[in-house]
């Protein structure tokens, strides 16, 4: 039986969102596909399957992506959808405990790349913002006081990525002693 | 002219490709060899893989029929790095070994 649940997660709380499916996994949904604020769940057994979500460099489709997706489902995980450049796995909990990384340099470099997508998002919005705010000002067109939304979206999303910053600040000082 | 300290898990991932293994074997292989305290995860893993093909301490093999598991083995590149990484730890080891005796 499936079920549809539509919930929004920031890019910046990916794990939050790992979170969430982990805890609907271990009640006995087991997420199946994925789509804009959209989340398609098949009934499991309770705690049946791990996921995790990670950010690649180049959209799923793309050959160098492909080769990664095949590498991990190689190790005994599935993808189970994807959405933009995110892809989301599973893995039967039975193998063992389910990571994408492992240690520190491999987590601050997933870290820096949506650091880097959240960082141009908020760019493009601080542009776009700045823009439309400056046609009210010259052309008195009110419509685009929705620039204001691109601020707000924008600072929003700074907000985000400094909370992501801060981890990955975190994890660089602890490699300074152990690696 | 030595390479400066390797990490615990690329150190073990070459150790375990004195033969041929594919990415999922290096992973239980490493599991085994370090009693389940080493688990490589398979993100890092791929990463690392990347850079030892670059570096040249591996090589791919290439691949029979149509097993679409890619192995993995060590060259005589890699197979030096190993023997430096070992004197290096062996030093830090006798050093080790020596103060901690002293000071106790």
């Amino acid at each position: 039986m499936r079920t549809v649940i539509r919930k929004w997660f920031w890019a910046w709380d990916f794990d939050k969102e790992e979170a969430w499916l982990n805890e609907m996994a271990a009640k006995g949904l087991g997420l199946v596909s994925v789509g804009f604020a959209r989340y398609e769940f098949e009934d499991c057994i309770p705690g049946e399957y791990s996921f995790r979500i990670e950010l690649l460099e180049q959209f799923p489709d793309h050959p160098v992506s492909r080769k990664y997706i095949e590498f991990i489902e190689e190790t005994g995980a599935e993808q189970v959808g994807s959405i933009m450049k995110w892809v989301y796995f599973r893995k039967k909990t039975a193998d063992g405990p389910f990571d994408l990384f492992s240690d520190n340099q491999s987590r601050i470099k997933h870290l820096q790349r949506i650091i880097l997508l959240l960082f141009i998002v908020a760019i493009v919005n601080i542009i776009s913002g700045c823009y439309n705010l400056l046609l009210v000002f010259l052309w008195h067109s009110y419509v685009n006081l929705l620039g204001l939304l691109n601020l707000l979206l924008a600072a929003g999303i700074l907000c985000g990525t400094l909370r992501l910053l801060k981890k990955k600040n975190r994890l660089s000082r602890e490699g300074r002693i152990f690696e | 002219m030595q390479n400066p300290a390797m990490t615990e898990a690329v150190y073990y991932i070459l150790l375990s490709l004195t033969e041929p293994r594919h990415g999922y074997g290096i992973i239980q292989n490493v599991e085994r060899l370090s009693n389940g305290r080493v688990r490589l995860a398979a993100g890092t893993l791929y990463g690392a893989i990347n850079t030892l093909l670059e570096k040249g301490y591996i090589r791919a093999l290439p691949e029979i029929k149509d097993s679409r598991k890619k192995e993995y083995e060590l060259t005589q590149v890699g197979r030096a790095a190993i023997l430096d990484e070992i004197s290096r730890l062996e030093e830090l080891l006798t050093n080790g070994k020596q103060m901690m005796e002293v000071s106790l």
